[in-house]
């Protein structure tokens, strides 16, 4: 059965906080926490992990500025209320402790990215995951259909083992949002690789096509921007399974972030890349090139399409030679285009003919 | 062709009425058109009725009606408090041109040229055939007479049609009812325009106004006290042309030039007196009415090359900042303006002629962003409003660079644009205005000049103001910070924890880090013990029944982390008198209180207080605080003294 986890370390984490606060003024200096800056500067190479990670540059949330106070006091609410779950044993969703806030007095948030953004600075502060915050995402994870067998403790604490190919209808197994151990087990698997897919138009036309079977591909959907959960779930199979990762997206800058959340961490949350972060993934498609080589429709690139390519071109996550190519080359082009563009040549095109030539390209298969 | 001799056209030359002139030229007195023809007639009725109530000591209560008869004849009616006018003299006020009591005079009035109310009357007379109806109280106790008058145009004289006696409720009064040709429906904006301004710079009057179709207008006396009477004094040398010094010479009563001078004239002492005789190459004991043309050229010369001390001011009866800042208050109250600032320039002289600038601006509230601000001009507290553009005070106005105060003007030239109201009042014995129907103030240097320095001093003032609110609004934040955050904070933190809150003060004043001055203007009505007051011409009143105490706080806090020691002075109007104030200032002026203050510890709170009488409710509603000896950068909430 499933043992209960220890949350005494969280708490006495959570507690250093408070403390560090009320020493200050005991101290009578101005009240402050410090954490790593998290901004696009400040993310460097982990050697260790192969991940991006914070570098050393600190910010400091002081009470000597209005916004630095009400940062503090609202961290001082949500750690109380963290405590407050812990003790009670129950858990919330993100969106639930912003409607929480409410009660929060002059503490309460204006909006639910504030308070999302806080309970990311507490893991950064305390070193805890969001997990053991007791809190959770809104989103439900992402979709995954391929020859993989998983064992889920569900709600009832029963084991139960599904396959997710036989035991799944078209939609496949959603990823749920606690994938660690205590939750789910890979059980068994047979396949080369993992195909991560950004949208679900494109994940329904390899199912219909069979592409799981027929090339031996775990697929799954990332639905936009991955969850956590998803990018943890990617990470468990394939460091576990020693499967490789390809990552399927829409040619746009927005694309390339959420292959470079998936490869290297995502700025957000690069205080645990380590944990998140497939440093083995690869970026199959679609790629600038391909719009030149395959004559892909396509849109122009808006104002914010360029300026968050340029803003790429200076991002430490996209300094090798591929990348700046390629991005280089979509701002000549000053065009982007779809996945699902590739049904300009017939429906079949995408598995009979492009992926197969994409993944030979990258050596990952028989032509 | 028949020869036409020099005895012909004589028999076609004769003397031409100065009413058949005007008769033949009424644009010049503002009768051009039928809208200018209304606001001129009730123009010239009030004038008359403010300068008469003034002149005799009299609080003015004016009514003004105007009855809309058909085909464009308005029948205008105005009423006025005053001590009313013998018998013998209505034919002459109301039927003559030219006819007055001030066109001699050497001193500040609405009226002057005696033409005003007398052309009102011959205007209705030539355009509707109907008569002016004069009604006059003088006594209390006697009935009223009722004059119905015309004039003979060829006479320059007034005919008695009817006279009689009425029963009328006034105790004193002239009430004149006139039929003039107008156009009430155009000119209707510019009459209620008119009134509303001249109430502005008319504090003490009270105006009603009735319209055609009954609706009335009160606008309400704002102040109980009459304007300082304005001084008659001799003309001022500079100021003097050569034709009216050889006639001043020709009717002196003095035998000497050297008295004809020091009597006849303003500031003419012995030494200056001789000094000008001398330059002009005169004899002291020359006898005026002697003396030739050429001496008289010599003469006048000879004034604008020696130094002559300017003219008193006395003779000036400015409104005074307080009363431009309540009457502006009242008349702006239905657009709930940000601000109202005045500021009010020395007297000075432009030609001999002592003249004196005040202005005031209003921001904000409801006030069109879009448009041009609004203008009002004021001449000895007549509103002006026509010819704007080519009025020194627009020109003034004009070649200021007003952007940096909020206001939209292209390239800094012109009338800027915003929700701003500028007033300007001229107060002179002698407005140089561009024409005989004084709408314009000619383009004099002088007085352009001072125009500008007082809006400068207004606009100094506004930008202080908006200063100090951006600077209280960023304390205020941290004010906030610390006055409900931090304890917040600092209470959780100790809940969470379990251990006692621990004292802020430290940390407080680390982050405060300023020495905060914070002030509270409010006001007490009391029912007043006829106190004592000095009014502005010297003379004592005791002021009428219910008043208002303003009572200002001030409230210092030093949030440095060492002792501070300053001085602080709190600006007081002029008219306002001094009560309680506490601590005891170390000085005290006519607008000033000054306290040296001890030195306060760090997060130490000192409290000032003080009460101000004689003012309204509202004239004084923000402190103006500065500070000496100190940082200025360690304050909020005042300013560095610059001195007396």
């Amino acid at each position: 059965m499933v043992q209960k986890k220890d949350y005494s370390n969280v708490i006495n984490k959570i507690d250093l906080v408070a403390e560090k606060v009320y020493n200050d003024f005991k101290k009578s200096e101005i009240p402050s926490l410090e954490l790593p800056t998290r901004s696009k500067s400040n993310i460097k190479f982990d050697d260790k992990y192969d991940v991006w990670k914070y570098g050393k540059n600190m910010t400091e949330r002081s009470a000597k500025s209005l916004d630095g106070a009400y940062m503090l006091l609202r961290t001082m609410y949500m750690t109380d209320f963290i405590k407050e779950m812990i003790k009670v044993n129950k858990s919330s969703t993100l969106r639930e402790m912003y409607y929480i806030s409410e009660g929060w007095d002059l503490a309460k948030f204006h909006t639910q990215d504030e308070s999302n953004l806080l309970a990311e600075d507490l893991e950064v502060i305390t070193g805890c995951m969001r997990e053991d915050f007791k809190l959770r995402p809104e989103e439900d994870g992402a979709r995954v259909i391929g020859n993989l067998t998983i064992e889920e403790v569900t709600r009832n604490n029963t084991k139960k083992k599904i396959h997710c190919q036989d035991d799944v209808g078209d939609a496949g197994y959603s990823i749920p949002y606690n994938v660690e151990k205590e939750k789910i087990t890979i059980k068994s698997f047979d396949a080369d690789f993992i195909l991560a897919i950004e949208t679900g138009g494109m994940f329904d036309r390899l199912v219909e096509n069979g592409f799981d079977t027929s090339s031996r591909a775990i697929l799954v959907h990332l639905k936009g921007q991955p969850a956590r959960s998803t990018r943890r779930f990617i990470k468990r199979l394939s460091t576990e399974k020693n499967l490789p990762v390809l990552v399927f997206t829409d040619c746009d800058p927005w694309s390339f972030r959420i292959f470079a959340s998936i490869a290297y961490g995502a700025i957000k949350t690069a205080h645990i890349s380590e944990y998140l972060a497939t440093p083995a993934s690869n970026y199959l498609g679609v790629t600038p090139s391909d719009i030149e080589n395959y004559e892909l429709p396509t849109d122009t690139l808006t104002a914010e399409d360029i300026s968050a390519l340029k803003s790429e071109l200076t991002d430490p996550r996209f300094q090798d030679s591929f990348w700046k190519g390629e991005i280089k080359l979509q701002l000549k082009l000053g065009r982007k285009s779809e996945q699902q563009a590739l049904a300009k040549y017939g429906l079949d095109y995408v598995t009979d003919k492009y992926l197969p030539e994409k993944l030979a390209e990258i050596g990952m298969t028989k032509k | 062709m028949t020869k036409i001799t020099a005895h012909d056209l004589a028999k076609k030359q004769k003397e031409i009425s100065v009413a058949e002139f005007f008769e033949r030229n009424k644009h010049i007195l503002g009768f051009g058109n039928l809208t200018r023809a209304l606001i001129t007639s009730v123009k010239e009725g009030v004038d008359n009725a403010l300068d008469v109530c003034e002149e005799t000591n009299i609080l003015p209560d004016v009514n003004v009606e105007i009855k809309n008869h058909e085909e464009g004849e308005c029948r205008i009616i105005i009423e006025d408090n005053g001590p009313g006018i013998i018998k013998q003299q209505i034919p002459h006020i109301f039927g003559r041109l030219l006819y007055g009591s001030r066109f001699h005079s050497v001193r500040q009035s609405r009226g002057q040229q005696g033409i005003g109310i007398s052309a009102v009357v011959l205007y209705g007379q030539l355009t509707t055939g109907k008569h002016a109806i004069i009604t006059s109280k003088i006594e209390e106790d006697r009935p009223a007479i009722v004059n119905e008058i015309s004039i003979d145009t060829n006479k320059n004289r007034a005919d008695v049609i009817s006279s009689d006696t009425v029963h009328w409720d006034k105790p004193t009064g002239t009430r004149v009812e006139v039929s003039v040709l107008a156009d009430y429906i155009r000119g209707k904006k510019y009459v209620y325009e008119y009134l509303q301004s001249t109430s502005i710079v008319n504090p003490h009057a009270q105006i009603t106004y009735k319209e055609p179709d009954g609706t009335v207008h009160v606008f309400e006396r704002t102040s109980d006290i009459l304007p300082k009477k304005a001084e008659e004094i001799k003309p001022h040398p500079h100021g003097v042309e050569l034709g009216t010094l050889i006639k001043m010479a020709k009717n002196t009563k003095a035998r000497q030039l050297n008295s004809f001078l020091k009597t006849e004239f303003s500031s003419m002492g012995d030494r200056t007196t001789n000094t000008a005789i001398e330059e002009a190459g005169l004899e002291k004991n020359f006898n005026p009415k002697d003396m030739t043309r050429d001496q008289f050229l010599a003469l006048h010369k000879a004034f604008q090359k020696v130094k002559i001390m300017a003219p008193s001011t006395d003779c000036l009866s400015p409104i005074g900042e307080t009363l431009i800042r309540r009457s502006l208050k009242n008349e702006t109250k239905e657009i709930s303006p940000e601000f109202i600032i005045t500021a009010s320039r020395p007297a000075s002289v432009y030609s001999g002629n002592p003249f004196q600038v005040e202005v005031g601006l209003v921001y904000g509230g409801n006030l069109p962003k879009e448009e041009p601000v609004r203008i009002l001009r004021f001449a000895n507290r007549v509103p002006l409003l026509y010819q704007q553009g080519g009025c020194v005070i627009t020109s003034a106005i004009s070649s200021m660079d007003w952007r940096r105060y909020g206001l939209n003007q292209p390239s800094g030239k012109g009338i800027p644009t915003g929700p701003a109201i500028f007033l300007a009042h001229v107060s002179s014995t002698q407005i140089p205005f561009t024409s005989e129907s004084k709408e314009a103030i000619a383009d004099v240097e002088e007085i352009e000049n001072e125009v500008q320095l007082a809006f400068r001093e207004c606009a100094r003032k506004v930008q202080k103001h908006i200063n100090k609110k951006v600077n209280r609004e960023k304390t205020r934040e941290k004010f906030d910070l610390i006055t409900r955050i931090l304890p917040e904070i600092a209470k959780k933190t100790s809940h969470m924890l379990n251990k006692p809150v621990p004292s802020l003060d430290a940390v407080i004043t680390k982050i405060m880090d300023v020495v905060w001055i914070e002030d509270i203007v409010e006001y007490e009505k009391v029912d007043r013990k006829p106190v004592q007051t000095k009014l502005p011409d010297g003379s004592t009143e005791s002021q009428p029944k219910q008043g208002v105490i303003t009572k200002s706080r001030i409230m210092i806090v030093n949030y440095k982390r060492n002792p501070q020691k300053f001085n602080l002075y709190a600006i007081i109007p002029k008219d306002a008198i001094v009560c309680l104030v506490e601590p005891k200032p170390s000085k005290q002026t006519d607008n000033y209180l000054k306290w040296n203050l001890d030195s306060i510890p760090p997060a130490n709170k000192v409290d000032i207080k003080f009460e101000l009488a004689g003012l309204e409710k509202g004239d004084f509603d923000e402190n103006d605080l500065y500070i000496e000896n100190i940082n200025p950068t360690y304050v909020i909430g005042a300013d560095k003294w610059e001195g007396d």
